[in-house]
């Protein structure tokens, strides 16, 4: 089987064909480095996005947090972790690269700030 | 009045880069004035990850991107005045300013960095019939709402322009619970990144209408659908092709304007394609001392290339303020060839020690084409590539020994060959 895909893994966005079996990967051709390959294998096996929003901050001065999966997490839990991600409200003060929630869901990737409030 | 010998106006990651350049130079007096609370830009409400993959080599979100520079700015003693706001700057580098506190600045700079950024286009700039109700904004108002004020802007959403903030908010939309019906882009091609295109509209499955534009809104208070149809090739809309979509809201996402009213109120000239000012390598306007990078000077879609441009301003401003910059340039203009819209620096100056990266976007989609670059008729680069697209910015390097063997007639040309 063949697969046309554009590789997300930076703004570049480099056209990837892969080549694939029901078993394995037979090529990977268009990518620019190293990373394209690893994204289009993943893509193909279990596809994952890293996950960005923000979360509810109690007494803070802004109201909100942008924070981040600090691994991408699969593409079909994307839902399940916003649920979990809006039902939290961290208490200021929050710091830049604080774990908001610890593995979410069990994925291994923990939701970090990504700003000070 | 105040003297510093430079004054850096905005403070996101061009302004940043480029007053942390000069200081690397051996600058000192360095004033950078921002009319926001703080500094970092339009990155502050950027919260997806993207930035910084280039100059990094780690993907971040846009506030992690600007904290590692306000950091590195706090670690100065580079002088920074946020909530001031930049009203005017004189033929002879006289800056003035306003904030709350010390009420009208007047600071006398040696050289000067405009770092402005860009703002989006408005709807007065667009022709959709319809009543004002509520619900109508740029994707970036929509984005600063959910992003910065944490408050949902609408529950069905219809975005019209394709550009990266557009289909940003539509991810952001979905995953917030919204629905976002459509996406609608006038032009045959998306304005914004293939990547954004894949991960945030065919992710999600929502539909990215080319050629088609919206032409009614409806609704008295607040926005109840809008009427969308099909353009024909001179960009008119069909009438038989229109589409009724029920929405609560409508965000645009139709381009950015370079911020340039103090530009050209010194009078500097100004590139017509890119709405910014005309700049040599080193992104000094034609007036001297004065020069610009970032999105004021043309809009990037990587902030990476900012901070590297900005760099090249600071790098630039330092040389100047110490007497070190070339007294005679002899400049050579670039010259666009097919398919290429513009170019960036728009002029060369040969007697540049270092190789030249000149930045350019394209007209329209090209598949399998080759970028051409050409001095004097001799091709120095031809590279080939899968595809170009306007939503992209491509670049082009003359190296330092073909500099060094040009002439004040010269002619660099960059084109696309299909
Ligand atoms: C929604 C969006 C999404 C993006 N996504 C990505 C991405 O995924 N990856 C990526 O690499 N890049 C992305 N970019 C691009 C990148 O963020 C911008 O190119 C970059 O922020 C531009 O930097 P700048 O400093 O030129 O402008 P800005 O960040 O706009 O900063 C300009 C500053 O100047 C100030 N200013 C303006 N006028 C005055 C005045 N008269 N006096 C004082 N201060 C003034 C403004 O307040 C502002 O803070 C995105 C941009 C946007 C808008
Ligand atoms: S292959 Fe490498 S360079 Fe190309 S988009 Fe993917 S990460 Fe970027």
């Amino acid at each position: 089987m063949k697969r046309d895909l554009t590789c997300v893994a930076c703004p570049l966005g480099c056209p990837i064909t892969v080549e694939y079996t029901d078993t394995e990967i037979i090529s990977v051709t268009g990518n620019t480095c190293k990373r394209g390959e690893a994204y289009a294998k993943t893509e193909i096996t279990n596809p994952t996005r890293s996950l960005t929003s923000s979360v509810k901050v109690c007494g803070g001065v802004l109201p909100v947090v942008p924070v981040k999966s600090d691994k991408p997490v699969p593409k079909d839990m994307l839902f399940d972790c916003m649920k979990e991600i809006n039902s939290v409200c961290v208490k200021a003060p929050v710091k830049i690269g604080q774990v908001i929630i610890e593995n979410i869901l069990g994925t291994g990737a923990n939701i970090v700030a990504t700003n000070n409030d | 009045m105040l003297n510093y010998d430079l004054v850096v106006v905005g403070g996101g990651p061009a302004g940043m880069a480029a007053a942390l350049k000069a200081r690397e130079c051996g600058i000192e007096s360095i004033i950078v004035l921002e009319r926001a609370e703080t500094l970092g830009g339009i990155l502050e409400q950027c919260i997806h990850t993207g930035f910084g993959l280039h100059y990094f080599g780690e993907e971040l979100s846009g506030p992690e991107y600007a904290a590692k520079f306000i950091a590195q700015i706090e670690k100065t003693d580079i002088v920074v005045k946020t909530d001031t706001m930049v009203l005017d700057i004189s033929d002879n580098n006289l800056v003035t300013a306003v904030n709350k506190n010390d009420g009208l600045l007047k600071i006398q700079a040696k050289a000067i960095v405009l770092a402005m950024g860009c703002r989006e286009r408005p709807r007065g700039a667009l022709e959709i019939a319809g009543t004002r109700a509520s619900g109508i904004m740029t994707a970036g108002t929509a984005q600063k709402y959910v992003n910065l004020d944490g408050y949902m802007p609408g529950k069905k959403v219809v975005i019209l322009g394709s550009g990266d903030i557009g289909l940003i908010m539509a991810r952001r939309m979905t995953l917030e619970g919204a629905e976002v019906k459509v996406v609608c882009e006038l032009m045959p091609y998306s304005g914004g990144l293939t990547r954004n295109i894949v991960q945030c509209l065919d992710d999600f499955g929502i539909p990215l209408r080319l050629s088609t534009t919206v032409v009614e809104t409806h609704g008295k208070e607040r926005l109840e659908g809008v009427t969308i149809a099909k353009v024909d090739e001179n960009l008119q809309p069909i009438d038989s092709t229109r589409e009724y979509i029920e929405c609560d809201t409508l965000m645009l996402s139709v381009g950015l304007i370079p911020e340039n009213e103090l530009t050209k109120n010194v009078g500097i000239g100004i590139d017509r394609i890119t709405s910014g000012a005309v700049v040599d390598e080193m992104r000094q306007t034609d007036h001297k001392g004065i020069f610009a990078c970032g999105n004021v000077l043309h809009v990037h879609d990587l902030v990476d290339y900012v901070t590297l441009e900005a760099q090249l301003a600071g790098k630039g401003a330092a040389d100047y303020i110490l007497g070190n910059s070339d007294e005679n340039p002899c400049y050579v203009n670039g010259t666009t060839g097919n398919g290429v819209r513009y170019l960036v620096p728009q002029r060369v100056n040969i007697n540049n020690k270092d190789d030249v990266k000149i930045y350019f976007r394209v007209g329209r989609v090209f598949k399998n084409a080759k970028v051409v670059l050409e001095v004097d008729g001799n091709v120095i680069s031809s590279k080939k590539k899968v595809k170009l697209a306007p939503g992209e910015m491509e670049n082009v390097v003359i190296p330092a020994a073909v500099l060094s063997s040009m002439t004040a007639d010269s002619s660099i040309v960059v084109r696309v060959e299909e």
